[in-house]
């Protein structure tokens, strides 16, 4: 501002001369320009404030002052009704290194689950992780993950977590805890540790291993048992059975154009399924370019993920799968006696498609075998692959990832059997819990009591802490240092994000106070022992490397060569009930695809994901077909009996298009007894019913109604379309017919056809959009999970999801068409379309949503009074809405966890899906500082981001030669509803299948 | 009038109806024979003044005020917690708040059509009744007002729907019709409170003249506004009351029309419709005809005011009540046959599923209450008998408010998702919500009748003069 001149005029001094002189007594002045009393001084000593003085107009009269001020007191009155919380804040002391507030860090790390690694990217804010993601250099992330990558950042936080070292129930320490160790290791000693066994789960961490061999060779007749409840037996027996030794059969799904799957769910359950999927996937997309696609056949008894997509669904009892195997293996020519009863003329023919259409693409296809077939199967496989010539194309073997590969039944029964013979003095249970999820028939709790000390190292207090005399709290991998071997043996480093949390410890330090005293940390331990390795000539830089990376290069296991040991014909056929019993029904166990085993029952996060094909939260329930349920007069959520050699379960039923007829299963994992606030009360535990003879399944499963009714809450009650342009579907054929096809008859209304200016939110800058590849989404619900995670987006609880109001802002609808016994599915991810013309917007009486001038449809959260109009009039019903103060959590250990870049929303306001806009203001942000416009494929919302098949492409379809733009001109590509004209910005690309046209009318 | 005071035959019924029938078989009178100036005042400004209070009011406000009480409960939990202790959720975000906004606004209808309509269409046996059915429309409206409030997501930043010069510079949407219906509602509200009063001020003074104490004669002088039925207060007062009623006819359409525009506005099917404004209308009336018989009947039992209500009010209003249902009957036709004749799927979908949905047994009920039911009045047996017109009413408010439950909550429980169909269960604190509104309408209307006049005395006095012209 330019300040006021005094002198504009030059003075006369002569007449202040005359002016001062004339002055008597005190009379004093400042300056030069007072005794003048030029204009300019008079003014200046009139206006007290000049500048800002000037924009007091003089218009305002006293009585119109008081009147303005009036009505503003009143109005401020007004505005000042919302309360806002106090909070102290502490600035930083130090400046921490690299840390500037507001903006995060990423570093690499793996986690380790079901015993092999998945590399992760994982976002740091102020030094507390936030976000986890796929780390893009990771052979089996490549940059994606799955629900539960996602969901373990909750467990970090979880407010159940064990804290602290516990002494039978009450609370203890860690100096006590060795005190009382070195007595009792003192005394293994003298006996060569003939009393001492360790109880891990699966261990690929080369430390661990080491650590554990250490230990077995201070020892010597101490035994290291591993047991996980979903493990790798079958695949395991299955290869020694076909090579003699235990290797690892590892697919290239992008090379195989024909695949059939005999019972396995490898696109979600498999450790590798997220490599995968990626692959497989890579066959599923057709465009203007490319009209080729993989095809895949399924045998299953219930529907999964991998079932979603096939292109032949056939569903079996998982017991007769072996003698489809053995159907399909004799007719590639395998040799041997066919399969007799491999009746029944639809599956004759099935099979005999199958095998010609796997005969027409020899080296190109692929026969995989899931984990829970008998080995039998999984020979077959190998031999049908060695068969095919797929071996060195789509399949290779390697060596097992597994520091020590056991069947681990067998290992945990020898345990059992110890125990109960009272020879162990000493048992650890480094992880896991088998008090709960160990087969029933080994009577694990009843025997473990039998043991003379019991150390427990686990990160909840489970089952098994219950049973035991020294619960040690275990840390979380974002707090440890580890490391882990992927399924195809990369090794990654684990490095924490944060301290622990609480006084945890890792199975590293625990094993390390075993073998020498005083024990080291977890970081000297890792690192001492990649030192030892002496394999890098400059540790210290390679170990930096493999910090930064997240992998160490070149440590995946090298493919082996292997030879078929039965050239002569099939393997014998697996034991069996007599096949009097085999119209029974079979009971099937599957891990649960949302909380696993049973390790993430606390996991709100995963509760709260609706499961595919059933789309149930907070429980599971026996899946049944259709067929089952009108024999048996039951309705979803009847509770029915269970009794399963002699054991009994009761749980409610839910009937499952796509089931097998005869086949009723149970998801493990739920029924926890000893389990956190989120966890408790959900479920029935199906591991009542396992028993190590029948692990997978088993015939001989009887079923009684009671007349009892569970409320199950399901988040979709209509899987039909209705007739409605929401999904499109078509096949192969038709599209290379005609590309358009799905085109004809539903063009889109014309943009100008609304009363409004079609043109109102035009941008010459950015255009966001997205689109969502239905043929790709394999609805493993990563998506969700990762928007979760990322948005702040707040668990709701069981009765809130049964009433209507799961807070998710994409969810993934499943469709089904066909008969209820092979429903054709299609996954359909649906956040919020952030409609041109939007119909929320229209209705909003406060204008709480509305739209900016890229193509956003926003929600303004401090606005909304919450009419919930928006919602009644959002065709998609995208919207979501607080209905109580969701996000009052009852902890605040939960609060470090939130992203700080999200608003946390509260009662009373509606809110849904901003297409990651933080990350949108991120990327501008940096593009403005670089003077550059913000580049395709810059802003990746998590969505997108966490998705495996690369189904949701975010971009700006204002730029022409963006990836976006190109797929949003593919013939396939339409808006669901697209009739309505609200011109979504989310598009989706059709479904297309890939059926063998000489089964399409058969099946 | 066509029938006329002329050519009738009187008759007395057991019961000391007035059995008076014009020779089309109509009840005649508009007011039972004796009655003089002296005996109108007397007999009504008894109610007010009279002590001790009958049993009977007592017992009743007694009921209704328990009720107000279950109401400020569930409010206060409402508040406390928030609108999750309602069975709303997504889809069916909207449920019974709604429904009773609707209804009640609804029944508020009659008492401006009584007043303003049928005194510009100078309807002479609308005098009686017209001073209850204003304040019932009042109160209605008072009910009706509170629940787009209950059910904000906040409920205490309602003022944002006003247009206030916010510091922010922010304004209401004003494409919006929640906005539209702030608007209707309170113009409404304001110009019916005002016409009640204005009808009031004569009233008011003949209370304060015969008040028994000090006090009340205070209070009612006060409200009286210096009335002293000069020949100048009289021709004033004519002119404003009849420009009030000019004043508040267009508002009787209005505002049931811009309150169905919160459903034709939107695109959910069953609600997207062009019919929707005047068969609003016409339902509003039909159903605040019903609610002026429902307290008119017994009313007129308990205060022995059958003389002044007579069976020719019953009749009329039945006839009103069969004419409006009519019309609703034929917006529910027309409902149905645009979903057929539109060729939409999701029409079509919508009328199916509003049948033969989970939700059909609404619709059903429906049926029988608001149309089948009430076309039993077109027996007149059944019009002139207090106990059957009752009763015919009753299930047309039931009729109606199932109405609006079948377009709100049926409609939006499945909308264009299949995958997003979802049912909504009213908890207990909707019911208690609904019910305790009618404790506050019950509540106000026992105030009412204790503390004013509930028939218009002056205009009745008039009636008198204009008998005593035909029959001297």
């Amino acid at each position: 501002m330019k300040a006021p001149t005094l002198s504009a005029t030059p003075m006369d001094l002569a007449a202040i001369r005359a002016r001062l002189a004339g002055t008597q007594g005190r009379e004093y002045w400042r300056s030069l320009e007072e005794v003048a009393q030029t204009e300019e001084f008079q003014a200046l000593l009139y206006r007290e404030f000049p500048a800002q003085a000037s924009e007091w107009e003089d218009g305002v009269s006293r009585r119109n002052f008081l009147k303005l001020m009036g009505a503003s007191m009143a109005l401020a009155g007004l505005t000042a009704c919302t309360r806002q919380p106090m909070e102290k804040i502490v600035p930083y002391v130090r400046q921490p290194e690299e840390i500037v507030p507001g903006k995060p860090l990423y570093f690499a790390t793996a986690m380790p689950f079901n015993g092999f690694g998945t590399g992760l990217l994982v976002r740091s804010n102020e030094g507390h992780p936030t976000k986890i993601e796929g780390n893009p250099d990771h052979p089996v992330s490549l940059g994606a993950t799955s629900v539960f990558q996602q969901a373990s950042i909750l467990d970090l936080y979880d407010p159940d977590r064990s804290q602290a070292v516990t002494h039978a129930g009450a609370v203890s320490s860690w100096g006590l805890f060795l005190d009382m160790l070195n007595n009792v290791l003192g005394e293994q000693q003298s006996k060569r540790g003939a009393g001492l066994r360790i109880l891990t789960e699966t261990i690929t961490s080369p430390t661990l291993g080491t650590q554990l061999e250490a230990l077995l060779k201070k020892y010597p007749d101490a035994k290291w048992h591993q047991y996980q409840p979903v493990n790798h037996d079958n695949a395991h027996e299955g290869a020694r059975m076909a090579f003699g030794e235990v290797v690892e059969a590892r697919h290239y799904f992008d090379k195989a154009r024909v695949i059939l799957s005999l019972d396995s769910d490898f696109l979600f359950s498999h450790p590798e399924g997220l490599r995968y999927t990626r692959q497989f996937t890579k066959g599923r997309r057709v465009t203007r370019q490319n009209g080729e696609m993989n095809r895949l056949y399924q045998v299953e008894s219930s529907p999964t993920i991998t079932g979603s997509m096939a292109d032949h669904r056939l569903p079996l009892n998982a017991m007769a799968v072996e003698d489809l195997a053995r159907a399909v293996a004799q007719q590639l020519g395998a040799g041997g006696q066919a399969g007799s009863q491999a009746a029944g003329e639809l599956r004759a023919k099935w099979i005999a498609g199958v095998v010609s259409d796997l005969q027409r693409n020899r080296g190109a296809s692929l026969v995989i075998a899931g984990e829970r077939q008998p080995p039998v199967v999984h020979a077959l496989a190998h031999m049908m692959n060695q068969q095919l010539g797929n071996v060195g194309k789509t399949v290779a073997y390697a060596a097992s990832a597994e520091a020590r590969p056991v069947d681990q039944v067998q290992s945990l029964r020898e345990l059992v059997q110890a125990m109960d013979a009272g020879k162990v003095d000493l048992l650890v249970i480094l992880g896991g819990n088998p008090v709960f999820n160990a087969p029933a028939d080994f009577r694990f709790a009843e025997r473990l009591m039998k043991v003379k000390l019991r150390v427990h190292l686990g990160s909840e207090r489970n089952e098994t802490f219950a049973y035991c005399h020294w619960h040690i709290p275990e840390s979380h991998f974002l707090e440890s240092w580890s490391d882990v071997r992927a399924f195809d043996g990369t090794v990654s480093i684990i490095q924490p994000l944060i301290a622990p949390l609480y006084d945890t410890r890792t199975a590293h330090e625990l094993l390390d106070v075993m073998t020498q005293q005083p024990g080291r940390g977890g970081f000297d331990i890792v690192r001492d022992y990649w030192q030892s390795r002496k394999v890098w000539p400059d540790f210290e830089q390679q170990w930096r490397k493999a910090l930064h990376d997240g992998l160490i290069a070149g440590s995946e296991l090298p493919p082996r060569e292997v030879k078929l040991r039965m050239e002569g014909g099939l393997p014998p056929a697996s034991p069996r009930t007599p096949s009097g019993q085999r119209e029974l029904l079979e009971v099937c166990f599957h891990a649960d695809p949302t909380i696993w085993d049973g390790r993430f029952a606390n996991n709100g996060w995963l509760q709260e994901t609706p499961k595919p094909f059933t789309k149930l939260t907070w429980d599971n329930a026996a899946l049944i077909s259709v067929a089952l349920a009108e024999r048996y007069q039951l309705a979803n959520g009847d509770v029915v009996q269970l009794r399963f050699r002699d054991r009994t379960l009761r749980a409610p039923v839910w009937i499952t298009p796509g089931q097998a007829e005869n086949s009723v299963m149970l998801h493990l994992g739920y029924g926890r007894t000893h389990v956190g606030y989120a966890g408790a009360g959900s479920g029935f535990d199906a591991y009542r019913l396992r028993e190590s003879q029948a692990l997978w399944f088993g015939s001989g499963l009887e079923l009684k109604k009671t007349g009892e009714h569970y409320l199950l809450a399901s988040t979709q009650q209509s899987h039909s379309v209705q007739g409605r342009d929401i999904v499109r579907n078509g096949t192969l054929q038709e599209f290379r017919a005609n590309a358009n096809f799905l085109q004809v008859g539903k063009e889109a209304p014309a943009k100008d056809e609304t009363l409004y200016n079609p043109d109102e939110f035009k941008s010459d800058n950015y255009a966001w959009g997205m689109v969502i590849n239905l043929s790709t989404c394999i609805g493993c619900n990563a998506c969700v999970l990762a928007c979760q995670s990322e948005n702040n987006i707040p668990v709701v609880g069981k009765s809130e999801v049964a009433r209507g109001r799961d807070m998710l802002w994409i969810r993934v609808d499943q469709y089904f068409r066909g008969g209820p016994d092979t429903p054709q599915v299609t996954n359909q991810p649906v956040p919020c379309m952030h409609c041109e013309k939007a119909p929320c917007e229209l209705v909003c009486p406060v204008e709480a949503t509305l739209h900016d001038h890229e193509g956003l449809n926003l929600q303004v959260y401090n606005r909304c009074v919450g009419t919930r109009y928006c919602s009644n009039n959002c065709p998609y019903k995208v919207r979501r809405f607080n209905f109580f103060a969701y996000t009052k959590d009852r902890s605040p250990s939960l609060e470090p966890m939130r992203n700080p870049n999200v608003t946390v929303r509260w009662r009373g306001i509606m809110e849904k899906c901003t297409y990651c806009i933080q990350r949108i203001s991120a990327a501008r942000i940096e593009a403005k500082k670089e003077g550059r416009q913000i580049r395709d494929g810059e802003v990746v919302t998590a969505c997108a981001q966490a998705c495996p098949a690369e189904a949701i492409i975010f971009g700006n379809i204002g730029d022409r030669d963006s990836n976006i733009s190109k797929l949003k001109s593919e013939p396939l590509n339409f808006s669901m509803l697209g009739e309505l004209n609200a011109r979504p910005r989310t598009t989706y690309i059709a479904k297309i299948r890939n059926p063998n046209p000489e089964l399409e009318s058969g099946t | 009038m066509p029938d006329g005071d002329k050519n009738v035959l009187v008759g007395l019924s057991r019961d000391g109806e007035d059995t008076t029938v014009t020779p089309l078989g109509y009840p005649g009178r508009v007011l039972g024979p004796g009655e003089t100036y002296d005996t109108v005042s007397e007999k009504i400004s008894s109610i007010v003044l009279k002590q001790p209070l009958p049993k009977s009011w007592w017992f009743g406000f007694t009921v209704a005020f328990a009720m107000l009480m279950m109401f400020l409960m569930a409010v206060s939990w409402l508040f406390y917690r928030g609108i999750g202790i309602w069975g709303v959720n997504i889809p069916v975000a909207w449920g019974f708040a709604i429904v009773n906004f609707v209804w009640w606004i609804g029944i508020g209808h009659a008492g401006t059509f009584i007043s303003a309509i049928l005194l510009l269409l100078m309807q002479k046996w609308r005098t009686s009744i017209n001073r209850l059915t204003e304040a019932m429309t009042l109160f209605a409206v008072a009910c009706a007002g509170m629940f787009p409030l209950l059910h904000l997501g906040r409920p205490w930043l309602f003022y944002w729907l006003l247009p206030y010069p916010d510091t922010m510079g922010l304004w209401p949407q004003f494409r919006s019709p929640l906005v539209w219906d702030v608007f209707a509602v309170s113009t409404y509200f304001t110009v019916s409170l005002i016409f009640w009063y204005v009808g009031l001020i004569p009233d008011l003074a003949t209370l304060r003249d015969r008040a028994p104490t000090r006090g009340k004669q205070f209070a009612y002088g006060m409200l009286a506004l210096g009335w002293r039925g000069s020949a100048r207060h009289w021709q004033r007062h004519q002119s404003a009351y009849l420009l009030l009623a000019g004043l508040a006819t267009p508002l009787v359409l209005s505002v049931h029309s811009v309150v169905s525009f919160d459903f034709s506005v939107a695109i959910v099917p069953g609600w997207h419709s062009t019919i929707f404004p005047p068969y609003f209308v016409a339902g509003a009336i039909y159903s605040g005809f019903a609610m002026v018989l429902n307290i008119v009947i017994p009313l007129r039992r308990l205060y022995g005011l059958q003389s002044y209500i007579t069976l020719r009010h019953l009749n009329n209003m039945a006839n009103v009540m069969l004419a409006t249902g009519m019309m609703v009957a034929y917006g529910y036709l027309m409902e149905a046959f645009m979903s057929w004749f539109s060729g939409d799927i999701f029409e079509e979908f919508m009328m199916v599923n509003r049948a033969f949905g989970p939700y059909g047994w609404t619709f059903w009920l429906l049926m029988l209450t608001n149309v089948l039911i009430p076309q039993v009045l077109w027996i007149r047996r059944v019009r002139i008998t207090p106990v059957l017109l009752f009763l015919v009413a009753l299930s047309v408010n039931v009729g109606m408010w199932l109405e609006r439950f079948v377009i709100v909550i049926t409609s939006l429980a499945r909308e264009y998702v299949p995958a997003m169909w979802r049912m909504y269960y009213p908890t207990r604190w909707d019911w208690m919500t609904f019910i305790g509104s009618i404790g506050l309408f019950l509540t106000l209307l026992f105030l009412f009748i204790r503390l004013l006049p509930l028939i218009s005395m002056a205009e009745v006095r008039e009636l008198v003069a204009e008998h005593e012209e035909v029959e001297p």
